[in-house]
This record gives structure tokens, sequence and C-alpha cells, in this order.
């Protein structure tokens, strides 16, 4: 047991808790509504804003993974490099409107701005049945960092007494989520960046002139994992696969219900253009965790007998906690591990913040209670935060670590099919709402079948066009199925006059803002 | 209470092609898979894209000011 690394961790992990526990009375106004538990009274500034979208995107799990593949497959793993590029002017072109339309209409989700465009309740459950069931996996891998963390301390254990550090772990992120709703994690994420850029600095800083400089660590690195291998054939190999890797993962990350709930938590629509042009700043710091990969594999971790142990358990997973361990002083490696436990707690209280938003609005009040009181939203949502929680952490008590991973590697393929009706729909209604459930039907199945056709081991399916072999990301070739089919329906159903339904937009809505308050204004509707 | 002002939408075009040119980039692999030039022993692949990602914040924080 490392009692060094493990006290320091306790005290940092204890006092996020508490700072968590705080958040309850920062600037509210009571929280028995549903906007203010699930959007923090959608009040959050640029700074705020910024912290919780860093705090929500780059997980425990980015922070763990991303390195780990890097570590075990070499260039490929760096898709993570042209996928940040691409994501927020993404985002900064196309989702302010969709936090205005749901400012001016009260939308909590990105299903409830569906059920209204397109006036059907059909399609807005299977946006927010597909958020769900994409959301809950990704949930349960952030305790993987929690548990690859506790375990490389030498915290042992098997069975329950084993699980035990991450029931604690997780009981105090229900509380403080339960108490304080989307405010909890806004206000850790502070912590939990700035303990993160520490470590990341500290990184690249000590661990290269260990090693000898970059230029030693990229002449350990084994030529042919350096690059990507180039085209044989008519076999476009790993150039298509990165590219589609990237521009899928780009275009699916806003779908995630916890992204859409960090944006329409702000308080107008500049500041989620502010951010997405200060956002970059984190693809930085998400290319320099990647490098970590290329470290360890330098520094030897995997020969190392120390961690054979690991290894084995986590797998690459424990790429980066082993090269923290050998790299760092105990003190230190304590404050690494916090960083990525504490890393965890924020994007899991907020995907369980957001799937319980999304079963509240579009489950709950649509098919269960229609005359639910805004009261009542709010105890159902804290209810299901919490029976979400629990789901998470039995799935990785209980069943096989691959489970989660395989899940999560399919919420992708699966989100992104819910692009059509949230991305297209904010600037026409073309598409038919029958359609658009058509083309949802298709790409979930064909995008299913295809990571199955790989045994649920990776979503890069290899796509045969004549003689051209196309191996690429199975969410965007299945999002192109559903596109085609979108339309084509569309075409049918128009000729065959079937009802649109009534759109209550209108579209000023789309670019409709709030005027920012003076930071000085003291009234309680300003931002914070 | 804040007042609710609507804002016409501007004309996007241009810096739609701008990014759109950004991203063809990144995305064309044969650009920049190679070892040479390396900077400071880093490989092109490596080097060039971590650049990139600061065009592509530049580009976007000038956007932004832009538009502000």
């Amino acid at each position: 047991m490392n009692w060094t690394a493990l006290s320091v961790f306790i005290v940092l992990f204890t006092a996020v808790a508490v700072l968590g526990f705080m958040a309850a009375r920062w600037n509210s106004s009571g929280l028995d509504h549903l906007e203010e538990w699930g959007l923090a009274g959608r009040r959050f500034g640029t700074i705020v804003t910024w912290f919780l979208l860093g705090g929500d995107l780059y997980t425990a799990y980015t922070f763990v993974a991303v390195p780990a593949l890097v570590f075990g497959a070499g260039a490929i793993g760096f898709f993570a490099l042209p996928y940040t590029l691409i994501v927020y002017p993404f985002v900064f072109l196309v989702f302010p409107r969709l936090w205005s339309v749901s400012r001016r209409h009260g939308y909590v989700t990105a299903s409830d701005f569906v059920r209204a465009r397109y006036d059907s309740g059909l399609l807005a459950l299977a946006v927010a049945i597909t958020g769900i069931i994409a959301t809950v996996p990704y949930i349960a891998l952030q305790l993987v960092g929690i548990q690859v963390s506790i375990g490389a301390m030498g915290f042992t254990g098997t069975g329950l007494l084993g699980a035990l550090p991450l029931i604690v772990a997780f009981a105090v992120l229900a509380a403080y989520d339960y108490s304080a709703g989307l405010r909890a994690p806004a206000l850790i994420a502070f912590a939990k960046d700035t303990l993160i850029y520490i470590v990341i600095i500290a990184a690249i800083i000590v661990i290269p002139s260990q090693l000898g400089g970059y230029a030693h660590i990229f002449a350990a690195v084994p030529r042919d994992k350096l690059l990507l291998k180039p085209p044989v054939g008519g076999n476009l190999g790993l150039y298509s696969a990165y590219a589609t890797l990237a521009l899928g993962s780009a275009l699916a990350l806003f779908l995630y219900p916890h992204s859409v709930t960090g944006l329409l938590s702000a308080s107008n629509r500049g500041v989620i253009k502010r951010n997405m042009a200060l956002l970059p700043a984190y693809s930085l710091v998400l290319a320099l965790i990647a490098f970590l990969g290329y470290m360890a594999l330098a520094a030897g971790v995997q020969q190392d007998p120390q961690f054979a142990t690991y290894f084995k358990q986590y797998g690459t997973n424990f790429a980066v906690p082993a090269l923290l361990l050998k790299s760092f002083p105990s003190w230190f490696v304590g404050v690494s591990f916090a960083a990525i436990a504490i890393g965890a707690l924020v994007p899991a209280a907020i995907m369980s913040i957001a799937s319980a938003n999304l079963f509240t609005r579009n489950i709950f009040k649509e098919y269960l209670k229609p005359n639910a009181t805004p009261r009542q939203e709010a105890s159902t949502a804290k209810f299901v935060s919490l029976l979400i929680k629990v789901g998470a952490l039995a799935f990785i008590i209980f069943l096989p670590l691959q489970y989660a991973i395989q899940l999560q590697l399919l919420g992708g393929v699966w989100i992104i099919q819910t692009l059509p009706p949230v991305v297209v729909g904010l600037y026409t209604r073309w598409l038919h709402r029958w359609a658009l459930i058509a083309g949802w039907v298709i790409g979930m199945g064909w995008g299913t079948w295809m990571v199955a056709t790989t045994g649920f081991t990776s979503t890069t399916y290899a796509l045969h066009l004549s003689s051209l072999t196309i191996p690429g990301y199975a969410a965007l070739y299945s999002l192109t199925a559903n596109f085609i089919v979108s339309i084509v329906l569309t075409v049918v159903f128009n000729a065959m006059k079937a009802p649109a339904g009534v759109d209550p937009t209108v579209p000023t809505d789309y670019v409709h803002d709030v005027v920012e308050t003076s930071v000085l204004s003291a009234e309680p509707t300003g931002e914070i | 209470m804040p007042t609710e002002t609507p804002k016409s939408a501007g004309p996007q075009a241009l810096w739609i092609v701008l990014f759109v040119a950004l991203f063809a980039v990144a995305l064309w692999v044969p650009l920049y898979n190679r070892i040479d030039p390396t900077l400071f022993g880093v490989p092109f692949f490596y080097w060039f894209q971590f650049v990139w990602i600061i065009v592509g914040g530049i580009v976007t924080g000038v956007a932004y000011l832009c538009k502000a």
C-alpha cells in the first residue's frame, strides 16, 4: 500500500466532496424546478461554462483510454487531434441555434426540441432513448478511472471489499448530485480541470527530461506504430479509418445528452460562441495526454515486473497510471490519481443529470404523467439520476469491464443517429418526421450490425465498394444510411401528403438572444 | 429581468468555407502521414497536427471576434 499517495488522494477527494455539497447554496433560487436542478437555472457565464464543458467532455476515461490506445496501437490513437479540431467550429456554427430555440421555448433536452419541432412524440422518444442508452455505459466507464487509480495505490481487495472505495466515491457523488443538481459538477469542475492541468504540465516537463527528450521518446516507438499504414492495393486501410473516426466522433460529441446539458445551461448565446473559441485550449491538453502513451512506451512500463499484475488486470488502461507511478514521487502520484478520480466525478454527475432530464421530460412527462408539476419533474429527475448511478455501479461491479467498453463504443454509433432530427432540424423541417423515424431505425440497426461483425471489439468496419475496401467508422457509415432513408422517404411521404404536424417555432427563435447582464449586476437573474 | 432581443442571422458562407478548408486539411491523411521534416525530433505527423489545432483555435477565435 502506497500510504503517502493514498493520504494525498483522500485529502483532495474529501475537499472536493465538500465543495460539491456547498454547491447547493450557490446562487440558487430553490432546486424544486427541473430548470434549476437540471440546468442550474440557465445561468452559467463564460468561465463557468468553460470549466463545465471542459470537465464534461474530457473525462477520466479519456485521460486513461486515449493514451492507452496510443500505447497499444500507435498513430491511429491520434485521431483525437483532428477530432477536437473539427468539433468546436462545428458547434460554434450550429449549436447556438439549439440554445436559442431552447431558451425561447423552455426546452431542457434535445428531445424536447425534436418533440416540438416535428410534432412527434415517437421521434422524441427515439432521440431520448438513444441518449440514455448511449450515456449509461459511459457513466460506468468513468468508474474505471477511479478503479484503476485506487488499485494502483495498492488497494487490491477482491469481491465487495475491492469495490468498497468505488461504492464510497459513488455514494458521495450521488449525494451531492441529488442535493445540488448541475451546480455541483460545475463547481467541482474548477478543481478537476486545475488538477488535470497541473498533472499534465508536470508530466510534459518532468517525464521527457527523465526519458532523454522528445526525440528519444519517438525513437523508442516501433517504426510500424509511428505512422499510419498507407493504403495497399484497393484497401484504404488506416487512412480512411483515421479520417472517419475523427469526423464521426466530432459530429457525435455534442449530440450526447451531457454535452447538450452543458450547452443549455449557458446564460446567453455569446457564452457558447465564446466558449467554442476558448475550448481549443483543451484540445492542446488532449494532444499532450495522447503523447503520454508514447512516454509510457519509452519508459518501458510494460516490461517492469512491479506492474505485471496490473497490466494483466487492466490491460493497456494501466499505461498512464504505471507511467505516473514510475516517474513521480509518491505525494504527486496521489495528486495525479486524485485528478483522475475527481475527473471521473464531474462527467459522471453531468451524464446522470442529463439522462435523468431526458427520462423526466421525454418519457415520464410525455407518457406517464402528462400533467406533472415542475416540482414533480424535479423530484423525478433527482430520483432517476440516483437510479442511473446505482445501475452504472452495478454494471462495473458485477459485469466484465469489457461489456462497458463495448457498449460505450456502440454508444457513439447510436448517438450519431440523432443528428438528422436535431442538427438538420435546427435549420429546416423539410425532412418528414416519419422518414426520420425510419432513418433512425435503419441507422441504429446497421450501425449495431457493423460493430457486431467485429465481435463488438471495434467500431471500424471494412466497407466494400466494388473493388475498393474502405475501413471506416461505423457511426459515419450508418449515419449516411440514415440520411439516405430519411431523404428518400421524405419525398415518398410528401407525395402521399402524409401529415407533417404543427411546428410551434418560428425562424427568429433560432437566433434569439438574451442581452448579457453586467457582471456587477446584483440581479438574481444574472449569470454566475 | 434581462430584455430579450431577436437578432438576425448574418451571412456565414465565408466562415463555413474557411472552416471546411481547415477540416479538409485535417482529414486529408496523406498530406501529413510522414516522418520528415521532424521538429525537435518530433515526426511531422505529430507536430503538424499539433500546429493545426492551434491554427484551428485561432481561426475560431477570429470568427468569434468578427461576428461579435
